[in-house]
């Protein structure tokens, strides 16, 4: 049994232990996979860990903000990791979760001037945005200009709505939903984790089926 | 008649511009799905409704 620190695993041994659960085959498909997560907030932070933990190979980690006090309530950060940007500090944690996931981190706000060169590379994207005209704008975005890819977005996860409120529609073959599609975080008590935290898991959920090749 | 999130809607003949702003969407908040595939938001202005078609209006509410 691994205990300290300063034992870690091999590549290898994790690898195994991922093809262990998952299979050999869907461990592949992973391995192989190329996810973005745009804006690493509640949404973003929650999928890029599941995504780590359940060993996605590759993934491109966006956000040009720093973490901040009024976010530690619900996204994947620390105390002691105030005022770094969220993509280091995110780094950091997964790094202690999973060194051996490959990422690639901007440190960028996305706007429909860079985004088609940051997600080239990626086969499926998150939208983890905060803001309503920014998820509109960045659905239709990749929707629109980078029909190859598939898009896994997210509106309706505030207050304290009931968590079975939450689902995942399909709503064309490379765009899917996630969320109660109604509870705006502007007319409630705000964001409270459980329910940012299961659309995330719904995300990437999503995400992790797509990569398995199942669509509906 | 137009299948607007599920619903029959007497929309047909309308652009999907003023079906937006008559059914009360912010533009600037939605993707427009028309039979299977998404609208350019530059083609909203000149998409007509039919009848027998099936739309979907996705609005984004903030949070995340």
């Amino acid at each position: 049994m691994w205990g300290a620190a300063d034992m870690i695993p091999t590549r290898d041994e994790w690898h195994n232990a991922l093809k262990a659960r998952h299979g050999a085959e869907l461990q592949r498909r992973l391995d192989r996979a190329a996810v973005a997560v745009c804006g690493l907030g509640g949404l973003g932070s929650n999928i890029a860990v599941a995504l780590t933990r359940a060993g996605v190979g590759r993934l491109i980690l966006i956000d040009f903000d720093r973490v901040d006090i009024t976010n530690l309530h619900r996204q994947q950060y620390k105390i002691t990791q105030l005022g770094k940007y969220k993509t280091e500090a995110l780094s950091e944690n997964l790094n202690e979760i999973a060194p051996y996931t490959a990422r690639e981190t901007h440190t960028v706000r996305i706007d429909e001037s860079n985004a088609a060169e940051l997600l080239k590379g990626a086969d499926i994207i998150c939208e983890a945005f905060d803001n309503a005209e920014c998820k509109a704008m960045l659905t239709n975005l990749v929707l629109e200009k980078l029909p190859d890819k598939y898009l896994v977005a997210a509106s309706g996860m505030a207050g304290l709505g009931s968590p079975n409120a939450i689902r995942t529609r399909r709503i064309t073959d490379r765009f899917y939903l996630s969320g109660d599609g109604v509870s705006d975080v502007a007319d409630d008590i705000g964001l409270v984790a459980p329910r940012v935290m299961l659309c995330a898991a719904h995300q990437a959920q999503t995400v992790i089926r797509i990569i398995a090749g199942q669509f509906n | 008649m137009v299948k607007i999130n599920g619903n029959e809607v007497n929309a047909a003949g309308i652009t999907l511009t003023d079906y937006l702003a008559g059914a009360g969407y912010d533009e600037k908040r939605v993707a427009v799905e028309l039979n299977g595939d998404i609208v350019p938001k530059a083609r909203y202005k000149e998409t007509i409704l039919n009848d027998g078609d099936s739309v979907e209006v996705v609005s984004f509410v903030g949070g995340g």
